[in-house]
């Protein structure tokens, strides 16, 4: 590829008139991308996400053992060594096998919650927006209660009615986290509400539902994406939470959770146990905060604080 | 609207401030009762969503089926639903929660008993956090760009992402095991449990009080470890909200009116900018605390830290429904109180928010 090529393709990208809808589309993702890249603490948290799906979908190849079945006479609770990266637990299984399919859980508890939740909160929010009046204020109280609830307790009492289970737990956390993006996709609606193009549609004689899904919730998405990569982290550290306090996935799910806390009986002889599943936790987490923190100030210049 | 315009425009002004703040106050107030029957309305929902059926479990599953009906009525489960959540409000207002499986106490004694740790804990975290964070977050936003900005950013995101339970374990190794300068995980040494009365139940403040120096140091060296994980967790909050407020003032014109005039670079930033900046911090630092109180349900467990966390976590282990939601009414109370009183002073203390 010329350097000649290259010149004229980001002049097509950042032309000022856009011969097509895909050239404008392309063009303003190569400008929110140039903004994001320039950013190198947003580059490692891609890295670092890039790398978590990675190592969830080839966890097979990735781990040289079983996650669930250890050596139970040879190999209990040995240092790290060539042969186990991070060590073995109390039941001889490698705790490096068991981080590398913790993967898959973590990604599987992160994606639901958003799943469940995120919807919600756009339903209640491009909801109350449009119709305004009695119904906005209803949805915003019931919105402004769950938010002044202290989330990771509320989340442990829904466990401990529910039952112990990682299903039960994405359920809390996912009933304790719509409200933000309520008031989010709120305020998105409230700045198109009474637009132009929204006229012309409610002109054309389209219903309110429609309204609503076709033209009012395909705005509000990228304010939500950002809120919700933000929100990962926290999401990731309850689940954790409830997996250390034993209410979250279950044994032998090799949940990095309740792996610290398998490993808390031998925190002062075998640290290890506990060690690797927390720092794959913080490392994660991380991760999720500094993407979040990067499309936040690529996609939103405006709360940047540069 | 005529009687208002032939008063002299001072009085105005003072009687719309009343109204304002009046208004403030109303607001405040319906807010504060909507949200804690929906506190209660959840806490009750979830009570009655439990696959455990409540007269079984008084009865056992061999009762005759008269006696269960019997109980059922008794325990006023024939009645329509909203009639039992008005006896439940009711009853959770005068403090009753019922009686808590495991320590056969009312859950409402158990929780004053235990509540005391839980807020020193928590105060002395958000102190922590407070006197490292809010420098902290001025210095990073005077020197933007610079080395202690990176640090304090890098510092911020580690306590953003990092699950405390696993660091206070990781703490307790090296501070309990390996270099031994801080007590095994309790509130106190065995010596001092049966020597020691507490009056407030504040343990620091107890033994000062009571002039018991050895206590105070043997209370220290117990608190020292969790109240500094739970001031790392606010000290990441604060002084990166410190940072963004103080950016804020310092891009306002009087700073420049204030360098105009001559005034010192340290009289601009910490008398004048932090000044301005103290109103949205104070409902900050309230908030930190608030977290914090959740927060320590992860950390009291770590350290056997005998609050209002370890009573949830142990009862919760137990199948101890009453004091589970019990707990969560005492924290969900003291969260939402400190979460809407700060936004109450919020309104009330800055000029600049005008009620509505």
């Amino acid at each position: 590829m010329s350097a000649g090529t290259v010149q004229s393709r980001r002049e097509w990208l950042l032309s000022e008139r856009p011969a097509s809808r895909l050239q404008a589309r392309l063009g303003r993702a190569y400008v929110a991308w140039r903004r994001f890249s320039a950013n190198r603490l947003a580059l490692v948290g891609l890295i670092i996400i890039i790398a978590l799906l990675v190592v969830a979908a080839f966890a097979d190849v990735l781990a040289p053992y079983s996650p669930t079945f250890g050596d139970l006479k040879n190999s209990r609770l040995l240092a790290p060594s060539a042969a186990h990266w991070f060590g073995t637990d109390d039941l001889g299984r490698d705790i490096y096998s068991r981080i590398v399919y913790g993967a898959r859980w973590t990604l599987y508890v992160v994606i639901l919650v958003a799943v469940i939740a995120a919807p919600i909160g756009l339903l209640v929010g491009t909801i109350a927006g449009y119709a305004g009046g009695w119904t906005d204020t209803i949805l915003m109280r019931i919105t402004d209660i769950f938010l002044a609830f202290p989330k990771l307790v509320l989340a442990l009492a829904f466990v401990a009615a529910l039952g112990p289970g990682i299903e039960n737990a994405v359920l809390a956390i996912a009933i304790t986290s719509w409200p933000p993006y309520a008031r989010i996709a709120r305020a998105e609606t409230l700045t198109v509400r009474n637009s132009d193009y929204i006229k012309a549609v409610q002109l054309m004689g389209a219903s309110p539902f429609r309204i609503v899904l076709r033209h009012i919730m395909p705005l509000c998405i990228s304010s939500l994406i950002i809120r919700v990569t933000l929100d990962m982290a926290g999401i990731i550290l309850t689940a954790a939470g409830l997996g250390f306090l034993g209410l979250g996935a279950q044994p032998p799910l090799p949940e990095w959770g309740a792996m610290i806390a398998s490993g808390r009986r031998f925190i002062l002889d075998q640290w290890w146990v506990a060690a690797a599943p927390g720092a794959a936790i913080l490392i994660v987490s991380l991760g999720f905060n500094l993407l979040g923190d990067g499309l936040r100030d690529a996609l939103d210049p405006r709360s940047g604080d540069q | 609207m005529s009687v208002v315009d032939n008063q002299p425009a001072a009085a105005g002004r003072g009687s719309d401030r009343a109204v304002a703040i009046a208004s403030s106050i109303g607001r405040f107030l319906v807010i504060a009762v909507t949200t804690y029957i929906g506190l209660l309305a959840v806490t009750f929902f979830i009570g009655r969503v439990i696959p455990i059926d409540p007269v079984l479990a008084v009865l056992g599953d061999r009762a005759p089926t008269a006696v269960v009906e019997r109980t059922r009525r008794e325990m006023g489960l024939d009645l329509p639903w909203i009639e039992q959540f008005y006896i439940y409000v009711k009853s959770a207002l005068r403090g009753d929660f019922g009686t808590s499986v495991l320590t056969t106490n009312p859950v409402m004694s158990d929780i004053r008993r235990v509540f005391p740790a839980t807020i020193e804990l928590a105060t002395l975290g958000t102190l922590i956090g407070a006197i490292i964070g809010v420098p902290l977050g001025v210095l990073a936003a005077v020197k933007r760009g610079s080395l202690i900005d990176q640090v304090a950013r890098i510092v911020g995101l580690i306590g953003y992402s990092v699950p405390i339970f696993w660091l206070g374990l990781l703490g307790l190794v090296l501070f309990y095991a390996k270099l031994q300068w801080i007590a095994f995980p309790a509130r106190l040494d065995v010596v001092y449990e049966y020597t020691f009365t507490p009056i407030t139940g504040f343990y620091l403040l107890d033994a000062a009080i009571q002039g018991q120096w050895d206590v105070f140091y043997d209370a220290w060296r117990h608190i020292v470890l969790p109240a500094a994980l739970l001031g790392y967790l606010s000290l990441a909050y604060i002084s990166r909200m410190t940072r963004s407020f103080m950016l804020n003032e310092l891009a306002q014109e009087y700073i420049v009116a204030a360098r105009a005039k001559g005034l010192s670079e340290t009289r601009i930033i910490w008398g004048h900018a932090l000044r301005n900046a103290a109103v949205p911090m104070v409902t900050v630092i309230a908030l930190s605390y608030a977290n914090l109180l959740e927060g320590s349900v992860l950390t009291e467990t770590v350290f056997s830290w005998p609050g209002i966390g370890l009573y949830i976590t142990n009862s919760l282990q137990n199948a101890d429904m009453n004091a589970v939601l019990g707990g969560t009414i005492a924290i969900g109370s003291v969260f939402i109180a400190i979460n809407l009183l700060s936004d109450l002073l919020y309104r009330l203390l800055d000029p600049r928010t005008k009620a509505g």
